[in-house]
């Protein structure tokens, strides 16, 4: 019984991180129909940034309460200054090459990224301990959890339905919903596409770079974070459907249980199971759970 | 560079490679055994470009080759290179018959992504297998040739001289199967696949065939490199070696057989250059080089030959 | 005359729309059928469903006494069934001359010759000739000589439509099957193209059905027209009995027939 409730919470934790980490790639890839490789990038900047600048005011004497808050703001600064410099700079002039080597281009400025990070925060480790020790923690029987995880789950509630609230009930969020359904009619109505897709970068690298900044009190920020959000993103928004946000949160919940029971009862293939799930709704559904039907072509 | 003349170009190569390995440097002759074997995966790769599909885990085989080519040695003793080369490209071409069957079937990202998902699970699997030594892996036995170690000196130059045989082999095969209708299909595939099917054709066999194909270049190149390097490890079926083949091939081109190896050799000096001045930006030399080539040369280095033959 | 292809009882829904009920077909050989019906009746289904992309929901069509229901538009293609498109379906990339090539590579192909192992050039079936004389020919026959360097997506509307129909032609057909022949092309232009594609063809003895929207055109090369409307056959006659059929002059001709009549008392240039 405490096992499985042990699964059971791991389960949801992890799947709030994966939420998080993931929603922005679906949301990117339903407006752009481009996957979105500097999704990690975003991740690692937002945990570098979060890192370094609280770590900074901590030391300067900020109540460590405060420290949430900087969190947040971390990631907002770090994205609104990186990702309108790469929508506008570079990807604006790509939109027109094929889907696949627009792929190749967002896997090259991730590459640059990742130097990039190393280049400014250097290659020693990053830690702020203080958000993630201050709340202390709670027990589930024989089980202890530190109360900021409950935080992590409570980002990616707010997350989920900021964006579902965004886009169904704000003015902009509609316009979006226009464009993920026809780029060519949205133009053609007056909509101002370059501005969403703008728009929706930005944002779609600014959830990544709060999923990076909030994961920054609990590990050692290192080089290389991004590197393995971004397959396992991947499988999360691949297996709910790519552009589907409902399809990120159910893809998010399935890998994040399925990993935690893999963790408990069969540690060896922990690795692989993810990609294993990832590869059969890929051969069977290759839309993802939550697909939409095609029209026909002759 | 026409199509016709491909064939003596490739002999003239091998010549030249085999003549001027006599007085290379020890380094040198590594580094053009390496583009060899990285010029085997990217020659398969560029059979699945021209049908317009790009595979975002083909390391899987490049591994599977490596990793064939180890356990035999590890198991059996064998340390012929040549059969080593074999056993990879045979351990890679069956479990591409079989993935086959259900990669034939998708298209475009889903394409990538699949055969992305496919080479984790490998990685993944790898990582936790004690017995090959989990994420350190396990070293190879040094290699003799029809049953004779050379002495050390010459040891490097004589793995370089059969890969490059071996290579000339495989690329002049594989010249020629772009010259069979079924090899010509890769650009109506890419085009129009239905009227593909409605001329009497399978493109989804065509393309089995051609991955099969990729797969077994793949897997002689990861035994070649497995044994050159001396060490296999499971980052072999990591997706950012994918990501190095693919950079390759789009740094190559389409154009020629001769492409790949010749995008493999630059892809080899511009690591070995950029990793000695400064190894913490190596990842964005790749990235900046990538973009260029994407940007500015978008079918390769090889367009430039091609701009220059044309006229 | 031998009756070659039976469609029987075909059905086909998609969802609240029936695009064929229970469609009843005898192709003759070496006869030339006319498919007329507004947008929608139900010929390109009825096209679809022989040529295998699209299974009927109930009902089976014979080819030479062979079910060929459930077999896959290759199949059928190399069996001799072989269709054009309303939208040509060319390979952009290429040149007219490399798009013939394709084709004529699959004959050999499937012919069994000219693989990897093959030696010298071989000649492609049915013409006793190597691939880039078949290329040539063809090319000239079809009048697209002068495109032949030319890529196959800055070629002009009735240009693609002809190489669209050359690249049918390839694998020399028992049965043609035409989706809107003349669409797309100029009025002067759709009785010299249809004229060319006719002699082209016929001379091979190929049985075709066309489908057509211009009753001028239909009543001059189609010798039987098979009416649609939502999805079922309303007539299958001989063109001047068809076309003045009541039915089809309400459903499917209305004001077309008002010009045909017309066209048919002016004096011809």
């Amino acid at each position: 019984m405490e096992q499985f409730l042990a699964v059971l919470i791991d389960g949801i934790i992890y799947s709030a991180w994966l939420f998080v980490a993931a929603i922005g790639l679906t949301l990117i890839y339903g407006v752009m129909k481009i996957v979105n490789v500097t999704h990690g990038s975003f991740y690692a900047l937002g945990a570098y940034a979060a890192a370094s600048i609280t770590g900074a005011l901590l030391a300067k004497g900020m109540p460590p309460s405060l420290s949430y808050v900087v969190l947040l703001g971390s990631a907002l600064l770090v994205t609104l200054v990186v990702a309108p410099l790469i929508e506008r700079g570079i990807l604006r002039f790509m939109y027109v090459k094929d889907e696949v080597v627009i792929l190749l281009i967002t896997y090259a400025l991730f590459l640059i990224l990742e130097d990039a990070i190393k280049l400014v925060w250097g290659v020693s480790p990053y830690f702020i301990a203080e958000p993630y020790g201050l709340l202390g923690s709670f027990d589930v029987f024989d089980l202890t959890y530190p109360y900021y995880n409950l935080i992590l789950v409570g980002v990616a509630i707010v997350c989920g339905v900021g964006l579902a609230w965004m886009l169904g009930r704000t003015r902009t969020g509609k316009l979006l919903v226009a464009v993920i359904h026809d780029t060519e009619v949205s133009r053609a109505m007056g909509i101002n596409v370059e501005r969403m897709y703008l728009f929706t970068f930005t944002f779609g690298s600014l959830l990544a770079a709060i999923g990076g900044a909030f994961t920054a009190p609990t590990v050692s920020v290192v080089p290389g974070l991004g590197v393995e959000v971004i397959v396992l993103s991947f499988a999360v928004v691949v297996i709910g459907g790519l552009g589907s946000l409902p399809g990120a949160a159910l893809g998010a919940v399935i890998v994040g249980l399925v990993r935690s029971a893999t963790i408990h009862f069969l540690p060896q293939v922990e690795l692989f199971v993810i990609y294993l799930v990832m590869a059969m709704v890929l051969a069977f559904r290759p839309r993802g759970l939550f697909s939409i039907a095609e029209a026909r072509k002759i | 560079m026409s199509a016709e003349r491909t064939p003596r170009t490739l002999a003239l190569t091998l010549v030249a490679i085999l003549a001027a390995g006599l007085f290379a440097p020890q380094w040198t002759l590594f580094l053009l055994t390496i583009a060899l074997a990285k010029g085997l995966v990217v020659l398969g790769l560029m059979l699945l470009l021209r049908c317009g599909l790009v595979s975002f885990g083909q390391a899987l085989y490049y591994c599977i080759g490596a990793y064939a080519a180890g356990m035999l040695g590890r198991s059996t003793g064998v340390s012929d290179l040549l059969t080593l080369m074999l056993a990879g490209m045979v351990a890679a071409a069956l479990v591409a018959v079989v993935l086959g069957f259900l990669l034939a079937r998708y298209r475009s990202i889903f394409f990538g992504l699949l055969s992305l998902a496919i080479s984790m699970i490998l990685y993944g699997l790898l990582v936790k297998t004690e017995a090959l030594g989990s994420s350190d892996g396990f070293n190879v036995l040094p290699s003799t040739l029809f049953g004779v170690r050379p002495a050390d000196d010459w040891v490097r130059y004589a793995v370089l001289a059969l890969a490059a045989v071996v290579t000339f082999v495989a690329a002049l095969a594989v010249h020629r199967y772009l010259g069979t209708p079924l090899g010509r299909l890769a650009p109506a595939i890419k085009d129009n696949e239905i009227r593909v099917e409605y001329m009497g054709a399978s493109a989804r066999y065509a393309i089995h065939v051609k991955y099969v194909i990729a797969a077994a270049l793949a897997g002689l190149g990861g035994a070649l490199a497995a044994t050159t390097v001396g060490h296999i490890d499971p980052e072999m079926a990591y997706w950012t070696t994918s990501g190095e083949f693919i950079f390759i091939t789009i740094l190559a081109g389409t154009g020629s057989v001769l492409a790949p190896f010749l995008g493999a050799l630059i892809f080899g000096i511009i690591h070995t250059v950029a990793f000695d001045l400064s190894p913490n930006t190596w990842q964005m030399v790749l990235g900046a080089a990538l973009l260029v080539v994407i940007v500015f040369l978008p079918n390769g280095v090889w367009s430039l030959f091609r701009r220059r033959g044309a006229s | 005359m031998a009756a070659i292809l039976h469609a029987q009882g075909l059905y086909k829904s998609f969802g609240a729309v029936t695009a064929a009920s229970d469609i009843n077909a005898a192709i003759e050989k070496d006869s030339v059928l006319g498919l007329i019906g507004t947008n929608g009746a139900g010929k390109t289904t009825f096209i679809n469903m022989i040529t295998g992309y699209l299974k009927p929901d109930r009902g089976r069509i014979h080819y030479e006494g062979r079910d060929i229901t459930e077999l896959a538009p290759r199949d059928i293609t190399r069996i001799g069934i072989c269709r054009s498109f309303q939208i040509p379906q060319l390979y952009a990339s290429l040149t007219a001359f490399e798009n013939m090539m394709i084709g004529i590579g699959v004959v050999l192909q499937n012919a069994g010759r000219g693989g990897f192992f093959a030696r010298g050039r071989p000649h492609v079936p049915g013409y006793g000739l190597p691939a880039e004389d078949v290329a040539e020919r063809l090319l000239e026959r079809f009048g697209l000589a002068e495109y032949r360097d030319k890529n196959a997506q800055v070629l002009p509307g009735g240009v693609r439509k002809l190489l669209d129909i050359a690249l049918t032609m390839v694998a020399k057909p028992k049965i043609l099957l035409l989706d809107e022949p003349t669409s797309g092309v100029s009025a002067e232009e759709k009785f010299a193209i249809m004229d060319m594609i006719m002699k082209a063809v016929r001379a091979e003895g190929t049985t075709v059905l066309f489908v057509e929207h211009d009753m001028e055109v239909v009543s001059r090369f189609a010798e039987r027209v098979l009416a649609f409307y939502d999805g079922r056959i309303i007539a299958d006659a001989p063109p001047a009995q068809a076309l003045n059929d009541p039915e089809v002059k309400r459903f499917v001709v209305g004001g077309a027939l008002q010009r045909l009549d017309e066209a048919q008392s002016r004096p011809r240039a």
